[in-house]
């Protein structure tokens, strides 16, 4: 082959695979980017059962105990989400070069309190009852050649002195009772009691899960029992729902249960799906996650009562992040 | 971006058989225009493969952890198969096409798996082993076109090239994300248009190894390790690799030390990445000048002095901290990635060089390993301090043992002794 026609090949060739590129990228690019902030109109001042909405990226509200109800959108944009008391939590990525992405603080009539960078995928996102202590989770990526390892960074936030822990990884751990270091540590799913100083977290260490409790006042964690993670604490602090790893196949690993911190005595719920989510108690009596979705829909949002008995029911479509604001 | 730093006073005379001299030939610019673009195509995919398993799919990413060990060691499997299949024959063109061809169509696998686990974990599986396949044919490719005195500079400018391909893909990518508001589908397709251009220039602009005289006899795949020159350079190469604690932790290293802001964390692969593009070329005119040996050793000092450095961190803004430290770690793979594969090929017949640049990378690859893994364990017992300070002293003791291992090299200029 002469230099001139291979040049022309490659003319053609680039040609060929620029226009093909180009004819896919702008085939796929018919969602712009959007307005980040909520309508002017929507706030969480009301009572209500609030979501992700996934169709839109945006919080959305259904009126407590009227499931079939009408749907309210418009709310901020967040790839996870949580609010108690008057504080909101939204877990927020800025698409960018390189990409971005914060934990935004808002109150209950959006108006921002808070901005933190985070270093990675926003995961987990939780508030304490009170609306002072709050903690997100995102996986940290490390970015070297070829590599797929990923971490967790979990942050936790006390709201009203404004001291910020990055990230908690450096807390003192007591693993079975003995003082625990290792780098390898990972924390994630951090749920508050209604005293904001207590909490529970995951923590994964040598590929084994921990449920530990910590301590804000004296920055201490020590373990309570092994393969629980993304512990949820009920309203009335005494039980706690957390998925547990019950198989080694890796398109469904977890199964929800509950666990009642008075006895350590765990049970099943009557959901039998596989569920990766950090549930949220609705009341005492129920709580709430997100499935993939049916239909094409991203992700579900379904409730089944604590106690292990009863049936799923399918909360909202479409939905995920699921907390009731009362 | 090239040709500007050929023909200068400084290179080195040209070859007594009156080779090309002051170029790097043609086949290396063209190997490197390949590998630039197979690494925007392949960096594009990893930069973004994180976002898109858990927000693109809700996967739970730390079930795709584990896997990471079980393709590090199937690569190394992979990569002395590709390195004994190019020899036979001398197909290296062959099989190293085909290993990129396996890594351009494993992003039509993710396209095409949505949000299967099993497809997504095979085709990058497919990747890995496309990328394994195809490095040591490629190598030596660059050393059976290169003339001997000129090896360093090639591979100084094929490795520069390969950087900056590896710089441009995430930037790409991200591009298309944020263009296209979330596409991954886009950023696969873009991915493989690209890698099977990698493919064509290859096909087209790197011509197949001559068939060798030998091709008729029973190739030994460890037959490279009759020579004791290759020996020892395996030695040294595997003795230094394990005393590298891995770029992971020295970035976490900096970033506890520091506190860094965590806006800056990506940026510091990109900035060892820029100092290593820019490094690059001139350790490799330095090494064919001087001899392939002391650039190699001195990229290791570089390297210790990473570990000094976050020792006794300097007190100041962080930037003076990490500027350093990245340069740094810039110059050891500058000094000692490409500069190494000069220093082997030497020592290596024709018809044996991709199996033996296969075993030589496989050693320094798998001890690296171990040498990280020690660290992380070290770090666990001792503590960060402490298992810095381990890694100090096992970095010494392995370059001392580097210094008395390595050969000088012969095909320095003889006038200029090397050590």
């Amino acid at each position: 082959m002469s230099p001139r026609v291979k040049l022309a090949v490659v003319v053609v060739a680039v040609l060929l695979l620029a226009t093909g590129s180009l004819g896919y990228v702008l085939h796929s690019a018919h969602r712009g980017p959007q307005q980040a902030a909520a309508d002017g109109s929507f706030t969480l001042e009301g009572p209500g059962f609030y979501f992700r909405d996934t169709a839109t990226g945006r919080i959305a509200r259904l009126p407590l105990g009227a499931p079939r109800g009408a749907r309210t959108g418009g709310g901020p944009v967040c790839e996870r989400f949580y609010a108690a008391g008057d504080t909101v939590v939204c877990l927020r990525r800025d698409p960018g070069v390189p990409p971005r992405a914060y934990a935004v603080i808002l109150d209950r009539r959006l108006h921002e309190v808070r901005r933190i960078a985070v270093p990675g995928i926003p995961n987990r996102a939780r508030v304490s009852a009170s609306g002072r202590m709050l903690s997100w989770t995102v996986f940290a990526v490390g970015d070297s050649y070829a590599t797929t390892a990923f971490s967790t960074r979990t942050s936790i936030l006390d709201l009203r002195t404004g001291y910020l822990i990055k990230s908690m990884e450096e807390i003192p751990l007591t693993l079975g009772g003995t003082r625990y270091h290792a780098p390898d540590v990972n924390y994630w799913g951090v749920t508050f009691a209604r005293d904001d100083n207590r909490f529970y977290a995951t923590v994964s260490t040598k590929g084994r899960t921990y449920l530990v409790e910590g301590n804000m006042a004296d920055w201490s964690a020590k373990s309570l029992r092994e393969n629980a993670e993304c512990p949820s604490l009920s309203p009335d602090n005494t039980r706690i729902a957390f998925k547990k790893k019950v198989s080694d196949d890796p398109a469904a690993p977890w199964r929800l249960y509950v666990l009642d911190l008075t006895t350590l005595g765990e049970h099943p719920l009557a959901e039998r799906h596989s569920v990766d989510d950090q549930a949220a108690w609705l009341d005492d009596r129920t709580v709430a996650y997100a499935l993939p979705g049916r239909a094409g829909r991203a992700s579900d949002v379904w409730t089944v009562p604590a106690d292990g008995s009863g049936a799923p029911e399918l909360a909202a479509e479409g939905a995920s992040s699921p907390v009731v604001v009362r | 971006m090239y040709l500007a730093t050929t023909g200068r006073r400084d290179a080195p005379p040209p070859s007594a058989a009156g080779g090309p001299g002051r170029r790097v030939p043609a086949t290396v610019l063209a190997l490197g225009t390949v590998s630039l673009v197979t690494d925007v195509s392949s960096e594009m995919v990893t930069a973004v493969l994180p976002l898109y398993l858990v927000v693109g799919l809700g996967l739970s990413p730390l079930q795709f952890g584990f896997l990471d060990g079980l393709f590090n060691g199937a690569a190394a499997v992979v990569r002395l198969l590709g390195g004994h299949a190019a020899d036979r024959g001398g197909r290296h063109k062959r099989v190293a096409g085909l290993g990129y061809a396996l890594s351009a169509c494993s992003r039509l696998g993710l396209l095409l798996a949505g949000g299967a686990t099993g497809q997504i974990v095979a085709a990058l599986a497919v990747d890995r082993v496309g990328k394994g396949i195809r490095t040591a044919p490629r190598d030596a490719l660059i050393t059976l076109s290169s003339p001997p005195h000129l090896l360093g500079r090639a591979f100084g400018v094929h490795r520069a090239m390969d950087t900056t391909g590896a710089l441009l893909g995430p930037l790409a990518a991200f591009a298309l994300l944020w263009a296209t508001a979330d596409a991954y589908d886009a950023v696969f397709v873009v991915s493989f248009c690209t890698g099977l251009l990698g493919v064509l220039l290859l096909v087209l602009y790197v011509p197949a190894t001559p068939a060798e005289p030998s091709t008729g006899r029973r190739i030994n795949p460890f037959g490279a390790l009759r020579s004791t020159a290759f020996r020892r350079i395996l030695c040294a190469a595997a003795l230094l690799g394990a005393a590298t604690v891995g770029d992971s932790f020295v970035y976490l290293l900096l970033q506890r030390g520091l506190d860094i802001p965590v806006g800056w964390f990506p940026l510091l692969a990109l900035g060892s990445a820029a100092a290593y593009l820019l490094l690059a070329i001139p350790a490799g005119r330095i090494a064919d000048r001087v001899g392939r040996r002391l650039p190699f050793l001195y990229g290791h000092v570089a390297l210790l002095g990473v570990y000094a450095l976050l020792l006794f961190p300097a007190r100041g803004p962080a930037l003076a901290l990490v500027a350093p430290v990245l340069i740094l770690l810039g110059a050891f793979y500058a000094a000692t990635d490409g500069v190494l594969m000069a220093l082997a090929a030497p020592e290596l017949p024709e018809g044996g060089r991709a199996g033996g640049l296969a075993l030589l990378q496989t050693a320094q690859a798998l001890t690296r390993l171990l040498g990280t893994a020690g660290f992380g364990a070290a770090w666990t017992v001792w503590g960060p301090g402490q298992a810095l300070w381990a890694a100090t002293a096992a970095l010494l003791v392995s370059l001392a043992g580097g210094w008395a291992l390595l050969p000088g090299t012969p095909t320095a200029d003889p006038e200029r002794p090397t050590a």
